[in-house]
């Protein structure tokens, strides 16, 4: 396989999950701009949003003050920003095109139908009523996508590139939302272990789709940040945790392994972190810092992927 | 302008053979029937993201050529005579490129002005001396081809770069049998989807001197932002091949090479789909990104092949067009069997004189143009337009060719206001390697504009599935 | 006469070099009146670069790596046997019809006052005289300067300046025996300026076609026809065909390139 399809499908899933990850976060900042109170907490709602999406310098560069319309705007329709929702499905779709024919056909029309769809509706019409429905749109166009994949694709190298952009893009999303509404909504070290507002709380949760199962799992009415932070650290039972994700993106690496008979610095660094969550505490990661851990983390991811793109010649 | 040839209806009226059972099925058709077959065409090409980039025009930069379900036919009979003059051209193409860039005997003979040819843009001096594999230059020709009447059939320009549409030709099949399935039930057809294995056929007999096992075959294309990149992923698809770009391939000790995700894989034949200018910086434009630096190098040594070779449109240039049928007497020893549209060469001052008298009924077209631009057709301009036109062609008149306004025959097409003929040309594809291999049919093109001759898909044109019935 | 020459191209770069190609035309033709005794290229991958010889009989060197950093030299250096033929090139294979050597390109596309020098020196008379003083205009018109043209200045450009290095004498001498209907081409060698002396830049002339002839050497640049004193490497349409060395890379940020040319007359 040619390094630059390689490239292009591990960029082409990264791209997908993340315009998932976006309907989502915007869900949650619509949620709360929904609420009863004060204005400026809506602001601060809205900043979050973009610090939990890793947009708010490009905002604050295009734009000098903060209000839902023009979030919305910037985090769906905006092709200034790469991690919008538009930007995300054209970069997403512009590499399957460029790999199109190592995907199946029903892949490709589900990426390809999304995109089409997409580009159809007008940012004049995304008015605060149709929100909702577009962001469950979007959410469902990429479990087609991922459903396609998963169903349709070989397992050869062509699935387990596509696999390792997926859960690299979900762990870093996850870490990143973690962060940051951990560091607004806890800014002072003693409140740590402290129950909060659970409004505030369920967000976190929101963010990952995991409100409800946080409540299955820990059979607790209570958000704790401590649990909290665990489910979507530790726990390889929450899809969208980190541990989660490391295993498949190991999975993934151990099976280009196994199909070209070679492992790279970038297998050795994957394994390394997954051991690291495999075997962690939350304690331990609290005494040093859960911030510190997670910016830890994300460089971490940000090393897996750099390698993984010099190891199997990206271009 | 002469009467227009119906193709279904010939000239008197009555329905030709080969059109027999379409007419009958045309009359079953309710417009309903239509309207569901066109809409669920649109979705599969839709779906499928085979579009066409329209330059210039950012609204739609990726569209659908518009298709039309009403095939065009012909009868084994005709295609058999067809071929046959399709062929003997090709030869010819070939022959007269290979001549050009070695003893350029033809010149010697004085049978093409000398000068046409060295001060060509279109010839490459970097070419001279090139043994290419089997003596083939141009492998891949598109050749556009206009019927007038029942046996007047003419050659309106060869296509020797990297001609574009086979795509279409197998996709619009493939959607009228789904659509269909009952008419290719009814009669025998001749199949095209054996298009892609007969390229690669072609590719891998062409593989260079230097190449002893499998020949290892990609397709290199500029990018997804190509207006052709669905027609370069396509034909990977089908082929099995690995569609590459510039920075995918690589020149390492004298070989070519594509970067994998595993080691460095030898390359033997690249079917490009790129211009001469930016296939290699190294020889030609040094800025172009989108090529190969070496690659002319190695073809120059015979490590790879590229298909097309380079410099071959010295050979479809349209000032060189009206000296074809000397080059394929000259090189075949045989009369023509294809004939080309009278053409009259403006840069000769009686025959712009000619043409400047008559602009309203000619049209006039540039010598280095393509895709329908910058041309004039008299009979449907204003007299604005021709006047403007008229004053730049006496600016440069060196630049243009002018040719009779041909009445194009006919087939009958969907429109708004129900079935009409509409104006068609056919480009057949020739694929040159171990033999010659033609394509039963080709790509229909179609003027969708009522009385448009125009079919250029950048202008507006259309396609239509094209038959070749079994005898 | 046997001439010594060492043509050293060094590199240096701020950063690795990921990829890089490199052409080149650093070997030189043997013909009636010149024999190559001892050649060599030194290279990092010289020896298993790709070699050919080109439609216009050029033995060409393609070398490629990857992944280096550091400076980077490529060496071309031998002895070859040079006889004095007065200019006249006999005995060169090439596949090239000479009508190629007509074609106009933009470096030899003549301007209106190249054609004057083509109405004064070859409207009529013998081919050959007219050519010389055809030489000698373009020797005296212009003044042989370093860095007021530079690889792209076209004939004409340089014409109309006035000034000019050996690649522009040579232009305009081509663009004019075009203009005049007479094919023209492109050389690059070396000369050794006189006994006992040595050179330090490479050198570039035009040959022309000459009735009854055949290829003959101009060098307006020192306004004569190449003796022993020359060593002729490779020809082409123009100048951009036939540098000594054109290479593409892949990282490398910034470039620095130092060329020394050593000819010397050999020890016989």
């Amino acid at each position: 396989m040619l390094g630059r399809t390689a490239s292009s499908l591990y960029w082409m899933s990264r791209y997908m999950e993340r315009a998932e990850n976006m309907a989502r976060l915007l869900e949650v900042g619509y949620r709360i701009s929904l609420m009863p109170g004060a204005v400026e907490g809506h602001r601060d709602e809205w900043r979050s949003t973009l610090q939990s999406a890793a947009c708010d310098f490009a905002y604050d560069r295009k734009h000098n003050e903060i209000t839902g319309a023009k979030v919305i705007q910037f985090l769906i329709f905006d092709e200034d920003n790469p991690s919008s929702i538009r930007a995300s499905i054209k970069t997403a779709r512009n590499n399957g095109r460029a790999v199109r024919t190592a995907l199946t056909r029903d892949v490709w029309e589900s990426i390809n139908t999304t995109w089409n769809e997409l580009a159809q509706v007008k940012p004049s019409s995304m008015t605060a009523d149709r929100l909702p429905v577009f962001l469950e749109w979007v959410k469902q166009r990429v479990m087609s996508f991922r459903g396609a994949l998963l169903g349709t694709m070989l397992r050869n190298d062509t699935y387990y590139f596509s696999q390792v952009g997926n859960f690299l893009e979900r762990a870093d999303n996850t870490a990143r939302i973690l962060d940051v509404k951990y560091f607004i909504l806890l800014p002072k070290p003693t409140d740590v272990g402290s129950d909060l507002d659970m409004q505030q709380w369920a967000q976190i949760l929101r963010s990952v789709s995991a409100h409800r199962s946080y409540r299955w799992f820990y059979r607790d009415s209570k958000y704790r940040p401590w649990m909290i932070s665990e489910f979507l650290i530790l726990k390889e039972e929450m899809p969208r945790s980190l541990v989660f994700s490391y295993y498949w993106i190991n999975m993934a690496l151990d099976g280009l392994a196994n199909l070209y008979g070679k492992r790279y610095g970038c297998h050795d660094l994957a394994q390394d972190t997954y051991q690291r969550l495999k075997t962690g505490n939350m304690d331990d990661i609290f005494q040093s810092g859960l911030h510190e851990f997670l910016q830890d983390f994300v460089s971490r991811n940000a090393r897996l992927s750099a390698s993984i793109g010099m190891n199997y010649n990206f271009p | 302008m002469a009467a227009i040839f119906n193709e279904m209806e010939g000239k008197g009226g009555a329905v030709r053979e080969p059109y027999a059972r379409i007419e009958e099925w045309l009359r079953t058709l309710s417009p309903r029937d239509v309207e569901r077959a066109l809409k669920e065409a649109e979705a599969i090409f839709r779906r499928q993201g085979i579009t066409f980039a329209v330059y210039g025009d950012n609204q739609a930069s990726e569209r659908l050529i518009p298709f039309d379900i009403i095939p065009r036919i012909f009868a084994a009979s005709e295609w058999r005579k067809l071929s046959a003059g399709i062929e003997q051209r090709v030869r010819a193409l070939n022959a007269f490129i290979h001549d050009l860039y070695h003893r350029q005997e033809i010149l010697r003979a004085g049978r093409i002005p000398s000068e046409l040819i060295i001060q060509n843009e279109a010839f490459v001096p970097e070419m001279v001396g090139v043994m290419a594999a089997r003596g083939i230059y141009a492998h891949i020709i598109g050749i556009d081809i206009v019927r007038v009447a029942e046996n007047e059939f003419y050659v309106l320009e060869d296509n020797c770069r990297t001609p574009s549409g086979v795509s279409y030709m197998l996709e619009d099949r493939e959607a009228m049998m789904y659509l269909f399935p009952e008419l290719f039930a009814q009669q025998r057809i001749c199949p095209v989807e054996n298009y892609p294995a007969m390229l690669r056929q072609t590719l891998e007999s062409v593989a260079p001197p230097a190449c002893k096992g499998e020949p290892t075959a990609v397709i290199l294309t500029p990018g997804i932002h190509n207006s052709a990149f669905f027609e370069h992923a396509f034909l990977a698809d089908e082929m099995g091949v690995e569609l590459c770009e510039g920075n995918d391939l690589f020149v390492s000790d004298g070989y070519l090479y594509m970067r994998t995700t595993q080691e460095p894989k030898r390359v033997d034949v690249v079917y490009r789909r790129i211009d001469d200018a930016f296939l290699d910086p190294l020889t030609f434009r040094p800025d172009s990104a989108i090529g190969v630096p070496g690659i002319f190098d190695l073809y120059r040594a015979g490590r790879v092949t590229l298909v097309n070779a380079p410099g071959t449109g010295i050979a479809d240039d349209k000032s060189i067009y009206t000296y074809i049928p000397d080059v394929i007497e000259f090189y075949t020893g045989e009369k023509p069997l294809l004939k080309n549209v009278p053409t009259w060469r403006c840069g000769d001052p009686k025959q712009l004189a000619y043409v400047l008298d008559h602009l309203p009924e000619l049209v006039v077209k540039e010598v280095h143009g393509s895709g329908g631009y910058g041309m004039l057709v008299g009979p449907t301009s204003s007299k604005k337009d021709i006047e403007d036109f008229r004053a730049r062609l006496k600016a440069r008149p060196g630049n243009y060719i002018a040719q009779p306004t041909l009445a194009l025959s006919s087939v009958p097409t969907f429109t708004r206001s129900g079935v009409a003929p509409r104006h068609v040309d056919l480009r057949p594809f020739v694929l040159s390697g171990d033999k010659v291999r033609i394509t039963p049919g080709g790509l229909t093109r179609v003027a969708l504009k009522k009385g448009s001759l125009v079919v250029n898909s950048s202008q507006g044109g259309g396609t239509k599935d094209t038959w070749v019935l079994e005898d | 006469m046997n001439l010594f020459v060492r043509h050293e191209t060094h590199y240096d770069y701020d950063s690795p070099v990921a990829y890089s190609a490199q052409r080149l035309h650093l070997w030189p033709a043997d013909f009636a009146s010149q024999r190559t005794l001892s050649w060599k290229i030194e290279a990092p991958g010289i020896e298993k670069a790709l070699s050919y010889t080109d439609g216009f009989g050029n033995r060409v060197h393609m070398l490629t790596f990857e992944r280096a950093s550091g400076p980077m030299s490529i060496i071309a250096e031998g002895v070859v046997n040079c006889s004095d033929a007065a200019g006249v090139v006999r005995g060169l294979p090439s596949a090239a019809p000479d009508a190629i050597f007509l074609r106009m390109t933009r470096a030899t596309a003549p301007s209106a006052p190249i054609r004057a020098l083509v109405e004064k020196n070859l409207a009529d008379g013998p081919v050959l005289e007219g050519l010389h003083g055809l030489m000698d205009d373009i020797h005296r018109k212009v003044t042989y300067e370093i860095g007021a043209t530079d690889a792209h200045t076209t004939a004409a450009e340089a014409f109309a300046d006035g000034r000019g290095v050996c690649q522009d004498h040579a232009h305009i001498l081509i663009a004019a025996a075009r203009g005049a209907g007479i094919p023209a081409r492109y050389v690059t060698g070396y000369l050794v300026t006189g006994m006992g002396a040595s050179s330090t830049a490479a050198h570039a002339w035009a040959e022309v076609l000459v009735p009854a002839l055949g290829w003959v050497g101009f060098d307006p640049a020192n306004n004569k026809c190449p003796t022993d004193n020359y060593v002729r490497v490779a020809a082409g349409i123009d100048a951009s065909g036939v540098a000594p060395i054109r290479g593409s890379r892949r990282g490398g940020a910034i470039e620095r390139m130092r060329v020394e040319v050593r000819v010397e007359i050999a020890q016989q």
